[in-house]
């Protein structure tokens, strides 16, 4: 391989490549996350032992790992390989497009996310080390370089990192945007658009709404550390023993960045997860052999679960010193997503009812998906009750509920559309037996390490404590009962991640030896699965394309078919069943 | 029945045609014919992305669009924070509530660079009407000579100078509250004022960027399509920057 062909593959502007890129970088984020996360979980159970080549674990290396896994998991994982690695793997083909709206832009856009990972963990090799004010940096320790190990040019190094990540993430979410509405083929009207496009759009709308205002906010602080401002810090403010001298007049707000970073922060999280409703939606359906159960009520429930996600960020702050009342209106709008949310589990039931599904390890974790959507999303309510909040709020009752909800949720929708769009891109097909061991594994571990943290939470524990045992006073012997079951978390989080292990060599095996995938496994109807879009059939560049139907059509016909892909033209079908499947004109 | 409800399949089909270039109607010539070399991402080699002569255009200014959404975003939060502060108080040790906010006086040439800066409005516009002049476009497609690219030039260039002046205008600004001793750091307000009018700033050296690329890209680039989405989105980048002044210094003047 000549230089110039490595740098041409390597720069390449094929959204293909670009996809398979942006997921080794989420695969390298994913173990390096992992990673730390089990050095925490070790931690808090073991606290005598050392880290090989470091030494004791101390205080602030346990919050720095606090900080890094949050960040390297929520923007380098679940940020990055939903939205930006399956949507460029998978979308512009299933709007019958062969590119993205601006290719050089989206290179230019995986490059950039690839410098803020390596920036984040810089932050890690600096004098101070990274920072220990967590994912959520809260002022005055994040605006203070003084406040304590790692707030110096570990804190720079992060919010470096996050501003080019947000930076990428929003060009990322432009090319998005633009190849949806510009590059659909003929016949590709809004309703004929899979679930997954609408996820995709969805959460390309909100991250060009919401990564702007975290950018104000970074810079924001930023002045506030180096530039003498006092945007987030108050007069006569104490921090690590020293007063904090400022300008007269000073009257700067800690609740103005929790206000501008939960405006961001709350919408990140659907960024993460409706890509993975779309694709539940669909691989539910596809293997039920059904079509999706109220079709335009799915598409009307992901555009309402995003705009309802950016109207409850307060939700995040009700001991941060809300006015009352804006916390009771924010429990309000918090308690209405459970609507659209709620539909969308009912069509994900009323899909599969009565269906004679074909249990692929696609479908497993996508039914996976669906209960840990469920049981994660139903202590949303509780959370959302200012006054049970009150006692809740940063217990580990509240890292349960999310690490149900969107961690371990969002990884299922991960892991499905792995199994799914494997053959598409390899040609291969992965081991149906070793998917079954590891879905089986990983949704027991994830269960058994995230229900016992409610019970955790509720007995009081709070995050972020670098140590249960030998504290003083009576919070001290209520920490000290409740190691025997962190210790079976530990347990648990342990074998959740050696699980993983079964999935890693599922891949590297199936890529070297997995059967030969036939051109539609799935019996799938959406474009990605078109003869002439199939990323390895480039000889049939020039081919037009065209849609006459929704997806996910599965009828019996005359002539026998069992399915009608969406490019299937209509005098190749039953005109009676399209009507009864398609009735409105375009 | 069913014929008047739905429309016939054959008239249905016949829409989807995009790419029917003679019905016998005279439509315009489309205007990205190669005037060149074939170049990547040119549409030539993919039949499916010809759906019309501004294809290429209106993707790019949608693209615009959505960069000038997330940029209004930006600064909605930072005009959030302006108010939150300006209202901003506190109880000092007599009971008594306190709002510390002093205004900052507004240097009058940023009056004159709100003019300057309206003017390049006018000129840029002048110069993105010019790449679409049917006439010259006509010209230019059949390989006439460049009149569109000989007349946007010089309000282009009009453009530039006019921005670098109200760039320059502003330094002069921070300078004259500099010299009365307003720096960033000397009170909430001055924080804003500055935070405002340099970020603002700073977009503007962006778009001055953007139109340095248009005026090298006239002469370099091969395609007219491509001369013309250049023009067109540098252009529609600066007239949001103008407008977003218009907002900005009219919450510096009236609304501190």
């Amino acid at each position: 391989m000549t230089l110039t062909s490595l740098r041409r593959r390597v720069f390449s502007t094929d959204h293909h490549v670009i996809g398979v890129e942006y997921l080794l970088l989420a695969l390298t984020a994913v173990v390096i996350g992992t990673t730390l996360s089990l050095l925490m979980r070790i931690h808090l159970v073991w606290p005598d032992w050392q880290l090989p080549l470091h030494g004791p674990i101390l205080p602030e290396d346990y919050l720095a790992m606090v900080t890094i896994h949050g960040t390297v998991m929520l923007f380098f994982v679940l940020t990055t390989a939903p939205q930006a690695g399956f949507g460029n793997l998978i979308l512009p083909a299933q709007i019958g497009s062969r590119r993205m709206a601006f290719p050089v832009l989206n290179a230019m856009s995986f490059w950039l996310t690839a410098v803020a990972l390596v920036v984040l963990l810089s932050s890690t090799f600096v004098p101070g080390g990274s920072p220990i004010s967590g994912w959520t940096a809260y002022p005055p320790l994040s605006a203070v370089a003084s406040a304590g190990p790692g707030q110096a040019m570990g804190m720079d190094l992060w919010l470096a990192s996050i501003a080019l990540f947000g930076i990428a993430a929003t060009i990322s979410s432009i090319n998005t945007l633009v190849t949806i509405i510009k590059l659909r083929c003929d016949g590709m009207t809004w309703e004929r658009m899979p679930l997954t496009v609408w996820g995709w759009f969805t959460a390309a709308l909100l991250s060009v709404i919401a990564f702007s205002v975290l950018l104000a906010a970074i810079l924001l602080l930023f002045c506030d550390r180096h530039a003498g401002t006092s945007f987030f810090l108050p007069a006569g403010d104490l921090v690590n023993g020293t007063l904090h001298v400022a300008h007269k007049g000073a009257n700067g707000s800690p609740l103005l960045w929790l206000h501008l970073f939960w405006f961001f922060g709350h919408p990140e999280v659907y960024i993460a997860i409706l890509p993975g409703f779309g694709v539940t939606s669909m691989l539910l359906a596809n293997f039920s052999f059904r079509r999706v159960f109220g079709y335009r009520i799915m598409i009307a429930t992901t555009l309402l679960i995003g705009l309802l996600g950016i109207l409850l960020w307060g939700h995040h702050m009700f001991v941060a010193g809300l006015n009352p009342f804006a916390a009771s209106a924010f429990s309000v709008t918090t308690m209405a997503i459970a609507v659209p949310a709620s539909a969308k589990v009912l069509s994900w039931i009323a899909t599969t009812w009565r269906s004679r599904p074909s249990y692929k390890t696609a479908m497993l974790f996508s039914l996976g998906f669906v209960s840990l959507f469920i049981a994660g999303g139903l202590t949303g309510p509780i959370l959302a009750q200012p006054i049970l909040d009150e006692y809740l709020h940063n217990t580990f009752f509240v890292v349960a509920h999310f690490h149900l909800i969107m961690a371990m949720a969002a990884v299922f929708g991960l892991y499905a559309a792995t199994y799914y769009w494997f053959p598409l891109m390899t040609g291969r097909m992965m081991s149906e037996r070793l998917g079954r061991w590891h879905f089986w594994l990983t949704l027991v571990g994830a269960y058994a390490t995230f229900l016992p943290m409610h019970l955790t939470g509720l007995a009081g524990e709070p995050r972020h404590y670098a140590q249960l045992a030998g504290i003083p006073n009576a919070a001290g012997v209520m920490l000290a009962r409740l190691v025997p079951l962190n210790r079976f978390i530990t347990y648990s989080a342990l074998f959740l991640a050696t699980a993983q292990l079964v999935f890693l060599w599922n891949v590297v095996r199936s890529l070297r030896r997995g059967a030969v995938a036939t051109e539609n496994p799935w019996m799938a109807t959406t474009l990605e699965w078109h003869p002439a879009l199939h990323p390895r059939h480039s000889a049939a560049m020039g081919e037009p394309i065209a849609v006459h139907r929704q997806p996910c059509q599965y009828a019996a016909t005359p002539s026998g078919e069992t399915f009608l892909p969406q490019w299937v033209p209509d005098t190749l079908a039953d005109t009676t069943t399209e009507a009864a499947f398609d009735t409105k004109p375009e | 029945m069913p014929a008047i409800i739905t429309p016939h399949k054959t008239d249905r089909d016949r829409k989807r045609h995009v790419e029917d270039h003679d019905n016998g109607a005279g439509r315009r010539p489309p205007t990205d014919k190669r005037t060149g070399g074939g170049g990547d991402n040119d549409g030539w080699s993919d039949g499916q992305s010809r759906r019309g002569p501004h294809e290429r255009l209106n993707r790019y200014r949608m693209g615009i669009f959505f960069a000038l959404a997330s940029d209004l975003m930006f600064f909605v939060a930072i005009v959030s924070t302006f108010f939150v502060n300006q209202s901003a108080g506190h109880i000092d040790v007599y009971n008594h509530y306190v709002n510390d906010w002093f205004p900052t006086v507004i240097p009058p040439i940023l009056w004159l660079n709100t003019a300057v800066l309206l003017i390049s409005s006018v000129t840029m516009e002048i110069a993105r009407r010019t790449m679409f002049h049917e006439n010259d476009v006509m010209d230019e497609w059949l390989g006439l000579g460049k009149p569109i690219t000989r007349r946007a030039l010089p309000w282009l260039s009009a453009t530039i100078v006019l921005g670098l002046l109200f760039l320059a205008g502003q330094w002069v600004a921070w300078k004259q509250l500099a010299m009365q001793g307003v720096f960033f750091r000397s009170s909430q307000s001055s924080h804003f004022f500055y935070l405002i009018t340099g970020v603002h700033a700073f977009h503007l050296f962006l778009g001055i960027g953007a139109l340095l690329a248009a005026f090298v890209g006239l002469y370099v680039s091969r395609q007219l399509e491509t001369r013309q989405i250049i023009v067109d989105c540098a252009g529609w980048y600066w007239h949001a920057m103008g407008l977003l002044w218009i907002f900005l210094f009219t919450l510096l003047v009236f609304f501190q």
